[in-house]
């Protein structure tokens, strides 16, 4: 069994990062922690919030993005919910959105439940399963020069509607679970 | 595997019987239905057939109903109508993701097929085709039953305005007896 190396990011900040000048970006975040850490940054007209419906966001952002192919939708989500709709994956796969981008902020636990493991926590790699299932351009962001390099290629895509199938991109970040903020209120 | 429609009744007296899935379809276009999703299903299997034939509406092949309920959601949230087809097995595979489109008042239409009830050989089927409209009830999905082709078009256009104008979330049962037997 592997441990995942934990990178140096703090996950309030990654979501900041990746949200800001986000112009007509639409957001659909997971269950737990990445909803307050998107409206931590911020709340906003084009959020939509989960708090329940476990394994539930990227297929609503999935349904988003069909309906408004003009709009760049990004899912962000943890790894306990992702895991939770592993099926979702090659469901997106197939349906090929050009304008989905998913963001999960891996911990490595169950942070609503009490920090316990998660799969990716004891060595599952969901940047691996999402490259098996298709998404070509699934990378995993562990320090501040990669998140940069993934904000920019998401801002890019904001501008572009003419986006291809290839261009699809699921970044899965790694976060520290002592970074962890449990307040709905920040 | 092909099926056999019991429901002739139409075609007894002589009359052509009702063309139901293709009925459906039209009902569903009149409904401005823009996004479907669907797990595959011999009793739905034409009414699938003429949605992915059909460039105008985007269809999601799924590997669990429950994801079509998020779907739904989601395209609702960017302004299009959905609708889930599935088979009474599946109902069972939707119960927590239902709370999404209940406790957000998500429009939502499914039509759901039913296995486990009218001249059932595998029992296997035979426990959810007993729970399926009593745990879509406990989740709070109205459900709409037809058993005849004729009404089942009615209760579909009926469950279309409840779902999309009224903001209901709603279910229509399609019964075993209207779908046929199936043959092996």
């Amino acid at each position: 069994m592997v441990t995942p190396v934990i990178g140096s990011l703090e996950r309030r900040a990654v979501v900041a990062r990746l949200l800001r000048d986000r112009d007509g970006l639409l957001v659909v975040t997971g269950l737990g922690s990445p909803s307050y850490d998107v409206h931590a940054a911020g709340d906003h007209d084009g959020n939509f919030y989960l708090w329940g419906a476990m394994g539930a966001a990227a297929l609503v952002g999935l349904g988003l993005a069909q309906a408004k192919p003009d709009r760049t939708v990004m899912v962000v989500t943890g790894d306990g919910e992702q895991l939770m709709g592993l099926g979702g994956l090659a469901t997106i796969a197939i349906a090929a959105p050009v304008n989905l981008v998913m963001v999960v902020l891996d911990n490595g636990h169950y942070g609503e439940t009490g920090m316990q493991r998660s799969h990716t926590g004891l060595g599952i790699d969901l940047a691996s399963i999402a490259r098996a299932a298709g998404f070509a351009g699934a990378v995993t962001v562990t320090e501040q020069a990669g998140l940069e390099s993934a904000a920019q290629s998401i801002r890019s895509r904001c501008s572009v509607t003419a986006a291809t199938a290839s261009a699809r991109r699921r970044c899965v970040r790694r976060t520290s679970p002592a970074s962890r903020t449990w307040s709905l209120a920040n | 595997m092909r099926t056999i429609a019991i429901d002739d009744r139409a075609g007894a007296a002589g009359v052509e019987p009702l063309d139901w899935p293709k009925e459906l379809y039209r009902v569903l276009k009149q409904h401005d239905v823009r996004q479907m999703s669907y797990v595959p299903d011999a009793g739905h299997s034409r009414l699938i057939e003429l949605f992915l034939a059909d460039a105008d509406v985007v269809s999601n092949l799924l590997t669990t109903e429950e994801e079509g309920v998020a779907i739904a959601a989601g395209a609702w949230l960017g302004g299009q109508r959905s609708v889930l087809l599935m088979q009474s097995s599946g109902v069972g595979n939707c119960i927590n993701m239902l709370s999404l489109a209940t406790i957000g008042r998500f429009p939502l239409l499914m039509l759901v097929t039913m296995r486990g009830e009218w001249a059932e050989f595998n029992p296997w089927q035979v426990p959810m085709g007993l729970a399926t409209e009593p745990v879509l009830a406990a989740i709070g999905v109205r459900t709409l039953r037809a058993d005849t082709p004729a009404d089942l078009v009615e209760t579909v256009r009926s469950a279309a305005t409840l779902a999309y104008d009224a903001d209901q979330q709603v279910a229509v049962i399609i019964s075993q007896r209207l779908l046929g037997t199936k043959q092996w």
